[in-house]
């Protein structure tokens, strides 16, 4: 909210600067976003007066006008259509900084003629928005006088209003937190009774519970001019645009003092006034030159021949004032906070009364703003008015708090004497009687229980004194983290180790994408762009459209991984945690040493294998040829703990890449952590290692098999020959080809053996060999290859 | 004797010394001391003469012997060594190339590390760490947060709601987090919990998606003091300087009473032109939340604040645009990541910032 500090200073009695009042507000919770000093930056312009004007050579709407600046003569080529010999307005030099384009003014050519200086509208220099033409000032001054002498300067604060504070939507209310902190004194403004001469021919009745009170006033015979210049001042300083005195008047009231009104062209109302509930589709044309259809349970303020304002947002157009307005109906009602915000919210109407009503308008202030609102009608309108029209009653504002002033040193730690938290209250309008607290009518909406109390108090005194307790752990926490917490940590360190960059990227996606992973169809309803508007099922059509963007930007070689949620319910919670890698491209850059090869199914099987050791998996795990289907059929799998899928891995399904228009291969993997069992709790001593003196030897066997039996098994059976003597077995060859039948493959593995006890005798071996070749054979198919 | 010796020994020695390999040396050797060499011819014709000239012939002819092997063995390391010299010439390789390609290393989003950094100097404050759901339903993220429906301030969260339900919405705040922890109903309570929040906005300082880190303690003593003091001594060790200034700006959350946002002064705020920060907002819980959770208000009390990961992390390392972080821009990731080793320690400094990057 803006305010000008001569409005201010209605309210304030003080002798502060702005700057220290700027810092005050914002040491009480009233944050000064901006101080603006229109009189600084109108300080380098003087009055200039044009002396001789004819029309530009070269171009039809433009003038080179002869400007007097009281020593001399300047050329100013200008296009306002408004300017005439004999015109004093705002003269901008060469040099001086023109508030509107924050840039220093420069001599220049405008259609070939020389121009030396610029005659301003009043956009230009910062006053409002106007820039139908240069400034008249209409002065007696003679050119040369600063501007400043004739244009009225102001400070004005822009403060930002925080919403519990309905009461400082207003001067007033601002002024008076101001007073309590000593910076000033509270200057009331007391409103004098205004008895009316004759019976208001309208009458008001109320049958929406959402309005609780109505008062209404008719006043006859004013005159709609514009409003005196001190007001407009005012207002234009808030940022609003003076219009004519009678809605001048509302305005200056609903910023003035938080009172928001309004006033109807009598004579365009047909009958009495109703505050009642609006038929569903009832249309109103609206002030702010919208058309609203309104639905029931919306508050309108009707006349008999409909809807003809809703209330506490917006007037109609069809029974606003005029210049023509003779006879006014004037409004003071109060509207429920909440029915304000929903009817707000729901026809997406804005207006300065709104803001107020659904933060609480002063619910004792009904009366009073009718009789304000009169005063300055008559006083700037004229008129006579009428009695006043009453409907309903003031809502039940008073409340009383049993206050224990100890809760100001329990919820603070701050030791603050009693006379001075009884001062502050009673300052901000607070009645206070021992431990009896009662909360002004301006507060009903904000102040409740005792927390609210410490709130205002503290808020006045400050934190100067405030002490810094440290807090430190009771006992040293053996680990901060939970086991699933320390291994999302583990696994972003073991991937980032494999050469994998961490991405983070949105938990949404495109649905139109997500269908292709396994889509759940939750979506959100009200997405920040068409293309997000999914919760993303997967975690790799992200990081696919990471790949994309790279590629665009020239890097082919992607190596991203995310650890993050995807989703798979609407309910809270039904989200599981999965680290996702994708790798693209070559494997390494291309190399004078080496040949690079592209990224393969085994890449991602790597990745995830070691991404399942670094969140310590059990170790029997087992890999099957099944994935989903964003990946290659033939070139992808599962790893698993039994039936449980604890992560899948493959080469994405050219298919897919070509949805995402990527161009060269890309493998991912998806570890689900949470299907990974915890290791089972046990003691921190690692087994003991036997370290044989006897040396291991190795034997090569070759088998031959079907080509769609699965390796893993050969090694299996192999291991499983006898388990004591058997430490490892490795693949080295894999061969299919011409000198195989069609359909079969040949593998080669090198199996490693420790004697355990004493060295081997060549018998012993060739025994350990053949139960190797046969249980292979039983368990595979596989032959020994000849 | 004395006569062949006189002859063979030049021819030997230029012989030695003409050799131009090991090959031909060799050759030399056997010619002279070899079964049928000349020197060999020589010695055993010793026996042939008389026994009193037997014995001064035996000494000058030895003497030569020795005299031809040495010879050799000079010559032999003369061209073993130039063998070698010029086949180590011949190996020579250009070692300005580069080196074999290996996987390059890969980073830590800043994100992450910030996290981890927060989480490091929480940790020794005693805190735990908690987390909560992406999706939220109403109760967790406002009303139960004071936050009634049409409440002014639901309107300064721009908030996600979730297709074909009216209850369900993607978190605006962590703080969802402090309703869950509380509702357990195990007291006191001192946690941190950071995650992803969502709000419907998008521009140079806001990210529909972002991160924020929340922190709540509840007990029976904890006051706005203590507050002041986890805060300061946070933001002290997080920027990892004293020069840091911390200033309580009263507030409005309707879930904390009194309520402040916090601006940090000092070195930080100078080094980006301006005098304060605002970084992050913080008070003690309302009553009305604590009842919400069937807490006794007048029987327990505390604080929370909440802030933002990101902007701690563009903060301190000053990276400018928050929409770049959630890019996956490989370049961006290895400019502002960090190396997997740099795990934030007290011990060693939040930021290591070491190694090959």
């Amino acid at each position: 909210m803006k305010l000008a500090l001569s409005w201010l200073k209605q309210y304030l009695k003080t002798d502060a600067t702005p700057v220290e009042i700027a810092e005050k507000l914002t040491a009480i919770g009233l944050e000064v976003e901006e101080v603006i000093d229109n009189g600084k930056a109108l300080a380098p312009f003087i009055i200039g007066e044009i002396k001789h004007k004819e029309k530009h050579p070269n171009a039809d709407r433009l003038n080179v006008l002869t400007v007097w600046t009281g020593k001399e003569n300047l050329q100013i080529v200008c296009g306002a259509p408004n300017c005439y010999v004999g015109m004093k307005s705002v003269l901008a030099r060469p040099g001086d900084l023109i508030p509107k384009f924050n840039e220093k003014l420069e001599k220049g050519v405008i259609r070939g003629v020389e121009s030396q200086g610029m005659m301003c509208a009043e956009d230009e220099i910062g006053l409002g928005t106007d820039h139908e033409g240069i400034m008249d000032l209409k002065t007696d001054k003679p050119a040369g006088t600063p501007v400043t002498e004739v244009i009225p300067c102001e400070v004005v604060f822009d403060v930002n209003v925080t919403p519990n504070r309905g009461d400082c939507f207003g001067v007033k209310g601002i002024a008076r937190d101001l007073a309590a902190t000593g910076i000033g004194e509270f200057v009331p403004n007391e409103v004098e009774e205004i008895r009316g001469t004759f019976a208001s021919p309208i009458t008001v009745t109320i049958t929406d519970d959402n309005c609780k009170q109505f008062i209404g006033r008719y006043i006859r015979g004013v005159k709609n001019g514009p409003s005196p210049a001190w007001m407009q001042e005012r207002l234009i300083a808030a940022g609003l645009r003076p219009i004519s005195a009678l809605v001048d008047i509302t305005n200056y009231l609903n910023i003035g003092a938080c009172r928001p009104l309004h006033v109807f062209d009598a004579d365009k109302l047909t009958g009495n006034l109703v505050v009642r509930s609006a038929h569903a589709g009832e249309k109103l044309a609206a002030l702010d030159e919208k058309e609203y259809t309104l639905s029931e349970g919306q508050v309108v303020i009707a006349d008999d021949a409909g809807a003809q304002s809703i209330g506490g947002v917006m007037g109609g157009t069809p029974t606003g004032v005029t210049g023509e307005t003779v006879n006014v109906f004037l409004e003071a009602a109060w509207f429920e906070p909440l029915s304000i915000a929903k009817t707000g919210r729901e026809l997406n109407a804005e207006s300065d009364s709104r803001q107020r009503y659904e933060r609480g308008v002063d619910p004792a202030s009904n009366l009073a703003g009718n009789h304000e609102a009169t005063r300055l009608i008559l006083d700037i309108c004229g008129g006579e008015a009428s009695e006043i029209v009453m409907a309903g009653s003031e809502p039940t504002w008073q409340q009383t708090i049993d206050f224990d002033w100890r809760e100001v040193k329990r919820l603070t730690g701050m030791d603050i004497p009693l006379d001075q938290m009884v001062l502050i209250l009673e300052k901000l309008g607070f009645t206070v009687k021992g431990n009896q607290v009662s909360v002004p009518s301006w507060r009903f909406n904000d102040v409740h229980e005792a927390a609210d109390l410490v709130e205002e108090i503290i808020r006045i005194y400050g934190l100067d004194t405030l002490p810094a307790n440290t807090m430190r752990a009771e006992k040293l926490p053996i680990t901060t983290l939970m086991p699933a917490q320390k291994r999302e940590i583990a696994i972003r360190r073991a991937l980032a180790a494999r050469g994998l960059c961490q991405a983070l990227t949105w938990s949404f996606m495109d649905s139109r994408l997500a269908k292709y992973f396994g889509s759940k169809n939750i979506r959100i309803a009200n997405p920040i762009a068409s293309d997000l508007d999914e919760m993303r099922p997967s975690l790799v059509p992200n990081l696919l459209s990471a790949v994309k963007r790279n590629s665009d930007r020239g890097i082919k070689d992607v190596q991203l991984f995310e650890v993050g949620p995807e989703f798979y319910s609407l309910v809270p919670g039904e989200q599981r945690l999965v680290a996702c890698g994708v790798r693209a491209g070559s494997w390494t850059p291309k190399h004078w040493l080496e040949a690079t090869r592209s990224v393969d199914v085994f890449d991602a099987k790597a990745d995830a294998l070691a991404a399942l050791a670094a969140i310590d998996a059990p170790a029997n795990l087992q890999i099957f040829r099944n994935a989903p289907a964003w990946y290659h059929p033939g070139r992808s799998g599962s790893i698993q703990l039994g039936k449980n899928i604890v992560a899948v891995f493959g080469e994405i399904h050219p298919a897919i890449l070509k949805v995402f228009d990527i161009k060269t291969p890309v493998c991912a993997f998806e570890v689900y952590m949470d299907a990974v069992p915890m290791p089972k709790a046990k003691g921190k001593t690692i087994k003991a290692i036997k370290l044989s003196s006897l040396m291991p030897l190795t034997r090569d066997f070759a088998f031959v098999m079907d080509k769609d039996t699965d390796a893993s098994k050969v090694v299996a059976a192999i291991l499983n020959t006898d388990k004591n003597l058997i430490t490892d077995v490795s693949v080295f060859d894999v061969y299919e080809g011409e000198h195989l039948e069609p359909g079969k493959k040949s593998l080669a593995v090198q199996v490693t053996i420790q004697p355990t006890e004493k060295t081997m005798t060549d018998a012993e071996i060739e025994t350990l060999s053949t139960q190797i070749i046969n249980l292979v054979q039983r368990h595979t198919g596989a032959v020994l290859r000849t | 004797m004395q006569n062949q010796i006189n002859t063979m020994k030049p021819e030997l020695l230029a012989a030695i010394d003409n050799a131009a390999n090991l090959q031909a040396l060799d050759e030399i050797r056997v010619a002279a001391l070899g079964k049928s060499g000349r020197i060999t011819a020589l010695m055993k014709n010793l026996g042939t003469l008389a026994p009193e000239e037997r014995k001064a012939a035996g000494q000058i002819l030895n003497t030569f012997k020795t005299e031809i092997a040495t010879a050799l063995d000079a010559k032999k390391q003369a061209l073993e060594t130039a063998e070698l010299n010029a086949r180590l010439a011949n190996e020579s390789v250009d070692v300005t190339l580069p080196i074999r390609p290996e996987t390059t290393v890969g980073r830590i989003h800043p994100v992450s590390q910030v996290m981890e950094e927060m989480l490091t100097i929480f940790a020794q404050m005693g805190f735990d760490l908690a987390e909560g759901p992406d999706i939220e339903d109403d109760w967790h993220n406002f009303e139960a947060l004071n936050i009634p429906p049409s409440h002014p301030s639901r309107q300064m969260q721009a908030t996600f709601f979730m297709d074909g339900t009216t209850d369900k919405i993607l978190r605006t705040q962590t703080s969802g987090v402090q309703i869950r922890t509380m509702e357990k109903g195990k007291l006191p309570i001192k946690i941190v919990a950071p995650g992803r929040t969502y709000r419907c906005d998008y521009d140079a300082t806001h990210s529909p998606m972002f991160h924020q880190i929340e922190g709540l303690v509840i007990d029976k003593t904890t006051n706005l003091s203590h507050l002041k003091g986890v805060l300061e001594e946070f933001m002290k060790l997080f920027f990892e300087t004293d020069d840091v200034a911390l200033r309580f700006r009263p507030s409005y959350f309707p879930f904390t009473e009194p309520s402040y946002e916090a601006d940090v002064g000092g070195a930080l705020a100078k080094a980006i032109g301006k005098e304060w920060i605002e970084l992050l907002g913080c008070g003690m819980v309302h009553p009305q939340v604590l009842r919400n959770c069937g807490i006794d208000p007048t029987e327990y009390q505390g604080f929370a604040f909440g802030c933002g990961i990101d902007r701690f992390a563009m903060l301190k390392y000053g990276i400018p645009d928050i929409r770049s972080f959630f890019e996956a821009d490989m370049r961006w990731i290895k400019h502002y990541g960090f190396l997997p080793l740099d795990v934030p320690t007290i011990t060693s400094g939040l930021s290591m910032n070491g190694g090959r990057k």
